[in-house]
Parts: C-alpha cells; sequence; structure tokens
C-alpha cells in the first residue's frame, strides 16, 4: 500500500512504493476521488531511467502520501480524468520526455532543451500551436511578451467574438532561467539567495518552504524566536502585497485615491520588513536553522508603532474602495470561478479561499515547532474565505487576510519568545524523500527534495503556487471582456517568474 | 464624497523630501560598500568563499568589489575578521560605467552626466518603457513604486510608457534570458533614437545570480549600450531615483 507520511520528517525513498505505470495512475485518481489534492507530480533520473514521482495533500494532520513508478517513457495521462495534472504532465513532457498518451492539450510550458537523455529540440519561446476558435467574426487579440506596464514578461492569446472573450491561452517560459538544477548544490554560496529569488515577492514564503525541506531531512526544527521572526516576515510579505495589490484592483478601475493610498500603505509594509533586515524583500532573515537578524526590544517597539499606523491607513482606504458602488459594480461578478473548476483546477491560496475552499498550508502544514494552530494562543490566524469566486471575492478574501495578519502580527511583535536565533541542523538523511510547504501570500509553496546515499539533494522540486493558479485565471477570463483581463489579471496577480524558475 | 475629502485629509501629504534633503533608509540597510585594503589580512581570503556573485576578486592592491555583481547580502562582512569590507548606507550607487561600479581603496568616481545634446532633450521629459528579461521580479516592482506619490517621478518629468515608440530609453532588469533575448532587441531597436539604456539591478548589469547559466545571457550590458548601471537586489527605489536625477544632471543632496 501506498505509504503516508507528513512533511514534518523526511521518508525513506525505500518506503515509497513503486508501482507499474498503470497502478500508479489508478492510485492517483483513486486519492483524488477521496479528496487528495496533487501536491506535486514530477519526474526524476534515477540509475535505470526516468522514475516519476506523485505527492498528494490530503489537506488534515499534515497528511501526505507518495508513490512512485519507473523507469518509464510514456504512460496513460492522468489529465483526462484529473485535470490539476494538466500542468505537471506537460513539465514532465517539456522535461524529461515521458510521454502522457492522450494528453488532450500537450505542449510546452517553459519552451527550454529537454533534460537528461531527452534530446527533443528546442522551441522558440511562444511558438507553439494555439487553440483557434475559427468563424467569420473571430478575431485574435495577442499581448507580449514585452507588457504596457513594469512587470514580467508573458505571451497572452485571447479569441474573442467582438468584445467577448471565448478562450485565453497563457504562453510562458520567457523568465525561464533554469533555477532548478542549481538548487541541489546546497553547499554553494548562491543557494541561499536563488531560493530568495524564485520569485522575488514571495522572499520569504519560498525561503520557508526551503527551509521546510532541510528540516524535516536533518530532523532540525529552528528555534523558537527564530520561528517567531520568519512568521512575522512571512505575514509582513503577505500585508505588503495584497495591499498592493487590492491598490492595483482600484487603479484598474479608475478609483484613484484608494489607489493612491494603498500603493504607498504597501510600501509602508516592505519598509517594516527592511526595518528588521535593510532589504525591502526581506532578503536574508531566512537562513538555515533559524533567521539572519534579530528584533531588539527598540525595533520591536518601532515595528509595532508602524503596523497600528498601517493598520488605520490600510483601514482607510480599504472603507473607500469596498464603499464605492461603482467599484463594487467592477468586482461583483467579474471572472467567477465555480468552486468545482477550482476543485478539478486545483487552484491554491485567494482564488481557492474565493471560491470557499478552506485551503491554508499554515492550517494544515504547520512549519516544525511553529505555533499550533487552534491553541488559543491569541497567534493563530485564521483561514478566510469567500464563496462567489469572483473578482470581488477574491479582493474580499485579500482584505480578510490583511486584518488577521495584521492581528498577528501585531499580537507576535509584543510576545517575541527568548532564546537563540540559529540551531544548527544535524545530519541530511540519505535516500530521503523531504517536503517542505508554506503558505506564501500567493498561496501553497511546495518544495521537494530526493536525497542521494550523501544526505544531499540530487533532485530539487519546486511549485510556486502560480503553476498551479496560471490556468484558474485563464479560465476566469471565458465569457468576459478582453477589457476585464487587467482587473481579473491582478485579482490573482501570478508570478512568472515563479512559475518560469 | 465628504468621507472621500476627509479620508485624503487624514492620509496627508507623503511624498518624501528627497532629493532637496537627504534620504531617510533604513538603519540595518547596505549601501556603498567600503573597501580598505590596509585592514585584510594576508593570506586571507574569506570574504572571497562566500560571496554568491563572485563580485569580490583579490587584486594585488587588495579587494575589489564590483557593485555591479554584488547582491548586497553582507555575507563579506559577516566573514571579514577585520572589517575590511564594510557597507554603508551611502544610497548613491548608480554609475556611468561599468568600470566605475569597481569599489576598492580608491576614491570614489566622479559621476558624469548624460552628454548635453542627451541631457537637454530629457532633463525635463523623459519617458521609459521597462523590459523586464528574466529575474525574479523584485527589480519591477520597486520600479513600480518610482511612480507611488512616496517617490513620484511625475515631480522631475519622468513616466514609463506603454510602448518603446513613445519612449525616449529603456530601463531593463533581469539577466536576459534566452527566452527574452530577442524581444529585447527588438523593444530596443524599436525605440527611436536619441534614446538611453538604463540596467538595473545585479542581473541587468553583469547577470546577477544567474550569470554563467546556460538559460541566461549575462544581463543587458552584454547586448546593448547602457548609460546608467544602478546596482543592488533589487535596488532600493532612492538608489534608483537618485541614479535617474544625477544622470540628466538635476541636483541631489551631497
Amino acid at each position: 500500500m501506498p505509504m503516508a507520511f507528513t512533511h514534518r520528517e523526511a521518508t525513506p525513498l525505500d518506503r515509497v512504493p513503486r508501482l507499474a505505470p498503470g497502478e500508479f495512475t489508478a492510485w492517483v485518481k483513486r486519492q483524488v476521488a477521496g479528496g487528495a489534492r496533487i501536491a506535486a507530480l514530477f519526474g526524476a533520473p534515477e540509475q535505470d531511467g526516468v522514475h516519476l514521482y506523485a505527492v498528494m495533500a490530503l489537506d488534515r494532520d499534515c497528511g501526505l502520501a507518495a508513490a512512485r513508478t519507473g523507469p518509464v517513457s510514456r504512460y496513460e495521462s492522468l489529465t483526462p480524468d484529473c485535470p490539476q495534472a494538466h500542468w505537471f504532465e506537460r513539465e514532465i513532457y517539456e522535461q524529461w520526455g515521458v510521454l502522457p498518451e492522450n494528453h488532450p492539450w500537450l505542449k510546452p510550458i517553459r519552451f527550454h532543451a529537454g533534460y537528461g537523455a531527452n534530446s527533443m529540440i528546442r522551441p522558440r519561446p511562444g511558438e507553439t500551436s494555439y487553440f483557434r476558435v475559427e468563424g467569420p467574426e473571430i478575431h485574435e487579440v495577442a499581448v507580449g511578451p514585452v507588457h504596457a506596464g513594469v512587470i514580467e514578461p508573458g505571451h497572452f492569446r485571447f479569441q474573442c467574438h467582438g468584445e467577448k472573450v471565448l478562450h485565453l491561452e497563457i504562453s510562458l517560459g520567457y523568465q525561464h532561467r533554469g533555477v532548478e538544477a542549481l538548487l541541489t548544490q546546497t553547499a554553494d554560496p548562491r543557494t541561499a539567495p536563488l531560493i530568495e529569488t524564485l520569485s522575488g515577492d514571495a522572499t520569504i514564503g519560498h525561503a520557508l518552504a526551503h527551509q521546510g525541506v532541510l528540516s524535516a531531512l536533518c530532523g532540525t526544527a529552528a528555534p523558537a524566536r527564530a520561528l517567531a521572526i520568519r512568521s512575522l516576515a512571512l505575514e509582513l510579505e503577505r500585508l505588503a502585497n495584497h495591499t498592493g495589490d487590492l491598490g492595483a484592483l482600484a487603479g484598474d478601475v479608475g478609483y484613484l485615491p484608494a489607489a493612491s493610498y494603498l500603493g504607498r500603505i504597501r510600501g509602508d509594509y516592505l519598509n517594516m520588513t527592511a526595518l528588521i533586515c535593510g532589504n525591502r524583500f526581506g532578503r536574508g532573515i531566512v537562513r538555515r536553522g533559524g533567521v539572519g537578524f534579530d528584533l531588539d526590544e527598540r525595533l520591536a517597539d518601532e515595528l509595532a508603532a508602524r503596523l497600528a499606523r498601517a493598520r488605520v491607513d490600510t483601514a482607510g482606504a480599504l472603507n473607500l474602495l469596498f464603499e464605492s458602488a461603482s467599484v463594487l459594480g467592477r468586482f461583483e461578478n467579474t471572472g467567477t470561478l465555480s468552486v468545482q473548476t477550482a476543485l478539478d483546477l486545483g487552484l491554491v491560496g485567494p482564488p481557492a479561499r474565493a471560491c470557499g475552499l478552506a485551503r491554508d498550508a499554515r492550517r494544515a502544514y504547520p512549519a516544525p515547532g511553529a505555533y499550533s494552530p487552534g491553541s488559543g494562543d491569541g497567534l493563530d490566524i485564521p483561514v478566510r474565505l469567500h464563496d462567489t469566486g469572483d473578482v470581488f471575492a477574491r479582493a474580499l478574501v485579500r482584505r480578510l487576510e490583511i486584518e488577521a495578519s495584521l492581528d498577528f502580527c501585531e499580537a507576535a511583535v509584543r510576545r517575541l519568545p527568548g532564546g537563540e536565533l540559529v540551531r544548527a541542523p544535524g545530519a541530511s538523511a540519505p535516500d530521503s524523500l523531504a517536503v517542505g510547504v508554506a503558505e506564501g501570500w500567493r498561496g501553497e509553496i511546495w518544495h521537494l527534495a530526493l536525497t542521494g546515499n550523501d544526505g544531499r539533494p540530487r533532485a530539487y522540486k519546486v511549485v510556486d503556487p502560480s503553476f498551479r493558479n496560471w490556468f484558474g485565471l485563464a479560465y476566469a477570463l471565458r465569457g468576459e471582456q478582453v477589457s476585464d483581463f487587467p482587473l481579473c489579471n491582478k485579482s490573482f496577480n501570478l508570478s512568472y517568474c515563479g512559475h518560469d524558475l | 464624497m465628504l468621507r472621500v475629502i476627509t479620508e485624503r485629509l487624514r492620509q496627508g501629504r507623503r511624498t518624501i523630501a528627497f532629493p532637496k534633503a537627504a534620504p531617510v533608509l533604513p538603519e540595518r540597510f547596505r549601501g556603498r560598500p567600503k573597501v580598505d585594503p590596509a585592514a585584510c589580512k594576508p593570506g586571507c581570503e574569506g570574504c572571497l568563499a562566500v560571496c554568491p556573485t563572485g563580485a569580490l576578486r583579490a587584486t594585488p592592491s587588495g579587494p575589489a568589489l564590483d557593485m555591479g555583481r554584488c547582491i548586497f547580502c553582507g555575507a563579506c562582512e559577516r566573514a571579514c575578521p577585520g572589517g575590511t569590507v564594510t557597507f554603508s548606507r551611502d544610497h548613491r550607487l548608480a554609475a556611468g560605467t561599468r568600470a566605475d561600479l569597481v569599489v576598492n581603496g580608491a576614491e570614489a568616481p566622479r559621476f558624469e552626466a548624460l552628454e548635453n545634446a542627451r541631457r537637454k532633450l530629457f532633463a525635463g521629459s523623459l519617458r521609459l518603457r521597462q523590459v523586464s528579461a528574466g529575474g525574479c521580479g523584485a527589480c519591477e516592482a520597486d520600479l513600480n513604486v518610482l511612480s507611488t506619490v512616496v517617490f513620484d517621478i511625475g515631480r522631475f518629468g519622468i513616466e514609463f510608457v506603454a510602448s518603446p515608440r513613445h519612449a525616449d530609453g529603456l530601463v531593463v532588469t533581469g539577466p536576459v534570458t534566452r527566452n527574452m533575448l530577442a524581444a529585447l532587441l527588438a523593444t530596443h531597436e524599436a525605440t527611436p533614437d536619441p534614446k538611453i539604456v538604463i540596467a538595473s539591478g545585479a542581473c541587468a548589469i553583469s547577470g546577477g545570480l544567474y550569470a554563467g547559466l546556460p538559460e541566461t545571457r549575462g544581463g543587458a550590458t552584454a547586448h546593448v549600450p547602457v548609460d546608467l548601471f544602478i546596482p543592488g537586489c533589487p535596488p532600493h527605489p532612492v538608489v534608483i531615483l537618485d541614479g535617474l536625477l544625477r544622470l540628466l544632471g538635476l541636483p541631489t543632496p551631497d
């Protein structure tokens, strides 16, 4: 039987059952039918060829399950029965040339040359067979890779009938730096900063997922004071980005007062992070086995005072935004996703919570040693939900999360536990699978490592929340107008670099 | 309407005093590095081993730190037993030439503004097109804030525009991935002359953390003529604004 484990400790690879390809896909489908989700589905090179690994998230009691198959060069695609496998299977095919037979939409996602023995010819970026709607009055709108704003590159194709979007296809890969291959070099001084730049606006989130992997491998949790400072930094990151995005949403519907206040207040939160470490994006806060910066009493007081001021400013701006009838008129019933779509596509983060799905890694997969949810210690961060699945719901969920994060930060900064900042990690477990997960502001960030017999990672996998949610954005545009794209896009605000890696 | 006005009054004026006064930066901000070769212990290469980007080099006259590669992580400062490399809070990091980004024991080189022909054209009105070519998105985020009320680059006639055809210059970020090289060159070509190019962040200047990776192409410097180099990972908005103002020959505080 495929085995169950948690993200708190590494699992010996010989305990991960090796199934025949048919049994493997049947197992994944059974897991999904039973309510589990695909946390990661990926290929890794082994001595006898490429193996596939599936890690399933059970979303309760830190529960995970895993199985593997291989060596494998082709297998029956999961995607027709299990759409959340769609992007993972495209990635496996692009990287390793393992063919998911009967995959309905098998094209590149990052436009790079294949790995290992996979000698597929490198495609030119953006050149693929796009889905096309045919008809006398159908037209196509193509945008990017370079966009009109100060934003990362990507290519978007809208199939339109008049203003109505019948389908949006998103083609990425322009930010592909080939960074995953470097992450197995844990002794390289580049590794920590590379982790922090997987997606620059989610520096803390990715750093925490990475530390989750190391902590599981070494069986060492960071000390309490470090965990508290990490949690503070993670929530400050969420505050900055949610605030900035709500400001951008206000700008997209032409409501300038809230747009200019929130754009500024985002900077106030970034400056709070810089108060801790000198860098507005939190570079260097998370360090192996702990944190790189302490908050002495004076800085903690300063942070508390700034949080109190920012709370008033943020609330004032958000009240204007959510009281404006013209804003609500544009937010409501725009870019709606049904809960079924969110389940099928395996969405995470605020877009999933805006459909009523209580997916939040802070609750289901808390960091080892971190505050335990529901402990009543006043440091519990509640999951915020809405159920209409539209731009309004995504905006509202973010507003509620801002309030929850402020509550947490104000309480946590007053109650920092004493003690050391770093605890030296123990020896890394050999021949194991380890999983790290953090609830970044966009949603769950999963990092996975397979170690060799020396305990070092021989394969490292990163799944940014954007990897799951880009297709959700494409879906949200169906039946909407082209002019609703900026609004829908900003309500997700997905990462290009986090996807492209 | 009344609530909108009340809130406007309550939120107040938030534009920073810079460049009329010195900027206020976080106390732990790592700005212009200082290198003191006299403090360097012979045979100690502690700083070189910990630098993630190879920004530090040993030279016959002591260590030299290339701000074009530096990500300002401070690892060298922590590793150095004698205080040879330290980071000041000086925000004046930008330079007009690649060579001027190298910090050694010598005096910082003088920043030369654009030559008169382009400076006169752009000093009251500069329209920029941003090209994001790899990287992590943080450089873009801190370029974006220049347009907020806090930094308000509109004060200086500087604005980001939506087409290279409307632009006087490009701001490039990222190490220039293989997949973005063609788009960068096409955007540069589409920008009318005379134009300027600004490389913002370690990636755009040198490839940064991604230098040498097979999927990246060495930053903007390797592909287009660059007029302004802004170090950082990412550069603080004040560092960028200071660079822009000095490029245009506009007054900044000493």
